[in-house]
């Protein structure tokens, strides 16, 4: 099968998941109490406004109506307008995504850098010192929550050392980089121990896998047999982690753009709830949810790209 | 390399599991977080409310091990108070998901059909969410505090316990144990709750664990965000968030009480990471 | 030769005093039940063992000894010298690369030939075993094979570089029945064209009794009884040697039960003081609980580890 259609009919099956994704988070703002018309008037509104406004929205009309029209309007990239921002949520999303992309981006790397190599030192090393200390520091890691992990590195990284710039987002890549460096660090911190942990018992598997023993009997180099035979099947278990934790570390920014007061689309979102904005509830929660089921179709082709099992079914 | 053969000099449980420092280090860290939850009057030092004017926002001293806050609160006393709300946490914040996923999983993995197609669609859709935002969502639409936080987490997170049931009683099935059960013609009652469920929920036990741990971290962080436990209860997020604007005066107001965090988080992830260790099949 | 595994602390012997020869040509069968040390000692000759374990002792291979040899040089010999197949031909091959390419790294590791030449003798090889349109299937990946057709791959990747001995670890247990004896007399036919060495390691005496010279049975990681085919499986002198031919149906009227050998071996971290198996014998006497019997040689070239040796009457009765 090529990977073209593979593509389609991954796409395809998509359909079902997303309409019932549609389904939860109509229900969920319909459910969000106070009335957003009010709320969207504002204070000095009349009652003949407010009937206005519920028209315009279609909330006189009845439940199933009301998600038919938000069905279509989604679909063709209308996300109704944003009573915090006083702008289309659609570009008010557009507007904030790239920097959460970009710093979801970042951590994924900086995890990556992180876990990988020393999660082949501790595999390597399985049973030894070195194992031992860095099983310990990543159990440590992960009883940290990423709030936490940020102020402690705000306070002494940024607010004590000057190191780091205190918050914000920059204009150009390289100032970029260098905002977002400790945010990035503070979500790959916590993300790097889910990682390091799996990929450790993901290469041990694989050092202590019948092939591998082959590869050893057959007296090929050691580089050979952890470049070619070892990383290359420990990949394939890595991307899959990566793939399903994309959740935790969207919960990650959002949390970390809160505590460094970066302008993503995890801050918007509490500052909406806190605003009761439907409309941008509603919108940033399926963003959100797109994202993810990117990430997870990513995931599946690069992993039939890798695994020549998967490649043929 | 050796074959599972029984000899009596095989350990029992309790010595396996004292042979584990890990293991040992969770249960007293639980063990003791327990007591300051049950018993915090009698660990606090001051009482957590109050205030003391004379010394507002003094640094970690031998009268106040972890200072004092803006009020003059005796920050240690705070953060030992806050036990019972985090502890409280671990429990309300994880069995209702935990009873509603193994029933619910049990029962879709057992019965398969139209249920399990609806139930595969349902876990597609919520992991499709990042956990945290459907979960703020759901306390956006009740309203922040702590009992809607519990419900939104139970709300979200049966699925998750549902999933990994729902795979064990499949696995379970393939059994010939379970086969020989229907063949007696036991009722399905029976055989889902008396056969299956205690043979497939160890690693769901294990997985409650490692849970605990996430929803002390998960109900902290909606403290600190303001969408949890709700001031001026003392909890360790709200804290946290307390502390936060004067993090380069007052440092200590917001780096106490993550101690407590990562502590109590260690405490269950050792917990859970010994039973799970001690509980696998050894072959 | 002994090799010790260690698990939280405790010693797991799982070869103590494992000694035995094999010379250009010979092939050499090595039974008995599953656990009692069989692949641990192949491990142990090749230097995979090395890593979960303490191996102690001497493997002397035309001279040197492998067993304190460095990884370096030991690479050198094993593929190149040495060369072993699996068990499983489903899981000893990387799932992710082409079996061309696993069959010319070894090629590239113990020889000098160039990039085509290796790709030359990769479809030579694959021929060999009996691979057909081997060309074509170079660039296959092991999932594209069937069980058999994925041992005669392991066996063409081990003999690539002509090694001087093979190692082979149960190499037809996984197959079926039908494909079994093809893959052995393959192995057979083609040490003979080598003039190659072969350990055989297997639990099936049949096996043996058509394939090997010469015989090693092993229990609870030691060798009880050892000496050539005939005389091993004719008079069995091991009262375990006995119970295992015991075990074999063979020639039985319908509706008898079968023989087992009774009781279970021990555990390797509760080996009884005296002779590993004591306690399941039947001709056991009060010394077989106090000490354990040497293995000795009771004529020429039966060597058996027992005080009260089976007769040869008893051994033909069996």
């Amino acid at each position: 099968m090529s990977s073209l259609t593979y593509i389609f009919k991954r796409l395809f099956l998509m359909i079902p998941t997303f309409f019932l994704v549609m389904v939860i988070i109509f229900l969920l703002v319909r459910m969000l109490p106070g009335d957003p018309a009010i709320a969207m008037a504002g204070d000095r509104a009349s009652d003949a406004d407010i009937q206005a406004i519920r028209e315009r929205l279609g909330l006189t009309q009845p439940m199933v109506v009301q998600f038919w029209l938000f069905l279509s309007n989604t679909v063709q990239g209308d996300l109704g307008r944003s009573i915090l921002m006083r702008s289309d949520v659609t570009t008010v999303i557009v507007d904030r995504l790239p920097i959460t992309v970009f710093l979801t981006v970042y951590s994924v790397v900086l995890s990556l850098l992180i876990a990988g190599p020393l999660a082949f030192v501790a595999a390597l090393n399985r049973g030894r010192w070195p194992d031992a200390v860095i099983r310990t520091v990543f159990q440590v890691g992960l009883s940290m929550p990423v709030f936490y992990i940020g102020l402690v590195l705000l306070t002494f990284l940024a607010a004590q050392l000057r190191l780091f710039p205190v918050g914000g987002y920059g204009d150009t890549f390289g100032e970029r980089l260098y905002h977002l460096f400790l945010p990035s660090v503070t979500v790959a911190l916590y993300t790097s121990a889910i990682i390091m942990r799996n990929l450790r018992s993901a290469i041990i598997e694989v050092l202590d896998a019948e092939y591998v023993q082959f590869a050893r009997a057959k007296g090929l180099p050691a580089r050979l047999i952890l470049g070619r035979h070892v990383l290359r099947n420990a990949l394939i278990s890595t991307v899959t982690l990566l793939g399903l934790s994309i959740g935790n570390l969207m919960s990650g920014t959002l949390v970390t753009e809160t505590v460094f007061a970066v302008p993503g689309m995890g801050r918007l979102m509490l500052e909406a709830i806190f605003a009761r904005d439907y409309p941008l509830i509603q919108g940033l929660t399926l963003t959100f949810a797109l994202l993810v089921s990117l990430v997870f179709l990513m995931t599946d082709l690069f992993q039939s790209r890798l695994d020549p099992r998967m490649r043929l079914q | 390399m050796s074959d599972a053969i029984f000899t009596p000099t095989q350990p029992t449980f309790m010595q396996r599991a004292l042979r584990k420092p890990g293991f040992v280090a969770g249960l007293l860290i639980i063990g003791f977080s327990i007591m300051l939850a049950v018993f915090p009057g009698v660990f606090a030092p001051y009482d957590p409310n109050a205030i003391d004017y004379l010394a507002l926002r003094q640094p970690p001293s031998w009268a106040h091990p972890f200072g004092t806050d803006l009020l003059g609160r005796d920050s240690l006393s705070r953060v030992i108070w806050a036990y019972q709300v985090n502890m409280q946490m671990a429990v309300f914040g994880t069995v209702f998901a935990l009873v509603t996923g193994v029933i619910i999983g049990a029962l879709v993995g057992y019965y398969r059909g139209i249920a399990d197609l609806i139930f595969g669609r349902i876990v597609d859709a919520v992991i499709t969410f990042p956990f945290l935002v459907l979960v703020i969502a759901v306390v956006a639409v009740l309203g922040p505090g702590l009992v809607n936080m519990y419900i939104a987490i139970s709300v979200v997170y049966w699925v998750y316990y549902a999933r990994l049931m729902r795979g064990e009683v499949i696995a379970q099935m393939g059994n010939d144990y379970a086969a020989a059960g229907i063949v007696m013609g036991y009722s399905d009652r029976r055989i889902i709750f008396r056969h299956l469920l205690p043979n497939a929920i160890t690693p769901v036990i294990v997985y409650w664990m490692t849970d605990m741990a996430l929803v002390i971290l998960l109900g902290s962080s909606l403290g600190y965000l303001g969408l949890g436990a709700q001031p001026p209860q003392s909890e360790w997020g709200v804290l946290i968030a307390e502390g936060r604007n004067f993090i380069s005066t007052a440092w200590w107001l917001s780096l106490m009480p993550g101690i407590a965090i990562v502590v109590t988080g260690l405490g269950f992830s050792l917990l859970g990471d010994g039973l799970a260790d001690l509980l696998r099949p050894r072959g | 030769m002994c090799t010790t595994f260690h698990r939280t602390g405790q010693a797991l012997p799982a070869l103590r005093d494992v000694s035995f020869s094999v010379s250009q040509g010979e092939v050499l069968g090595l039974v008995g039940e599953s656990g009692s040390g069989k692949s641990v000692t192949l491990r142990s000759i090749i230097g995979l063992a090395r890593r979960y374990g303490n191996v102690t002792g001497q493997v002397r291979w035309q001279g040197r000894d492998l067993v304190g040899m460095p990884d370096r040089a030991l690479r050198q010999i094993q593929g190149r010298e040495i060369a072993m197949i699996f068990q499983e031909p489903m899981t000893s091959l990387n799932p992710l690369l082409t079996v061309g390419l696993q069959l010319e790294e070894t090629l590239h590791a113990h020889t000098d030939l160039s990039k085509v030449a290796r790709r030359d003798r990769a479809i030579e090889m694959l021929n060999l075993v009996g691979i057909p349109s081997a060309k074509q299937r170079l660039k296959d990946y092991p999932h594209q094979f069937s069980g058999g057709m994925r041992q005669r791959v392991m066996i063409a990747i081990a003999l690539a570089a002509t090694p001087k001995l093979l190692l082979a670890d149960e190499p037809t247990t996984a197959l079926d029945v039908t494909i079994q004896a093809q893959i052995l007399d393959l192995i057979l036919q083609l040490a003979q064209d080598m003039d190659m060495g072969v350990v055989l390691v297997t639990h099936d005496l049949g096996v043996v009794a058509q394939t090997c010279d010469n015989v090693a049975v092993m229990y609870a990681g030691r060798i009880v009884e050892q000496g050539p085919v005939r005389g091993v499986l004719k008079h069995p002198r091991h009262p375990y040697t006995v119970g295992l031919m015991r075990s074999v149906p063979e020639n039985l009227p319908p509706r008898t039960s079968l023989y087992s050998v009774p009781g279970v071996p021990p555990s390797l971290d509760a080996l009884p003081r005296g002779c590993a198996f004591a306690p399941r014998c039947a001709a056991c006497v009060a010394s077989c609980e106090q000490d354990r019997p040497p293995l000795s040689l009771i004529t020429e070239g039966r060597q058996v580890a027992c005080f009260n040796p089976v007769t040869n009457e008893q051994g033909n009765a069996a």
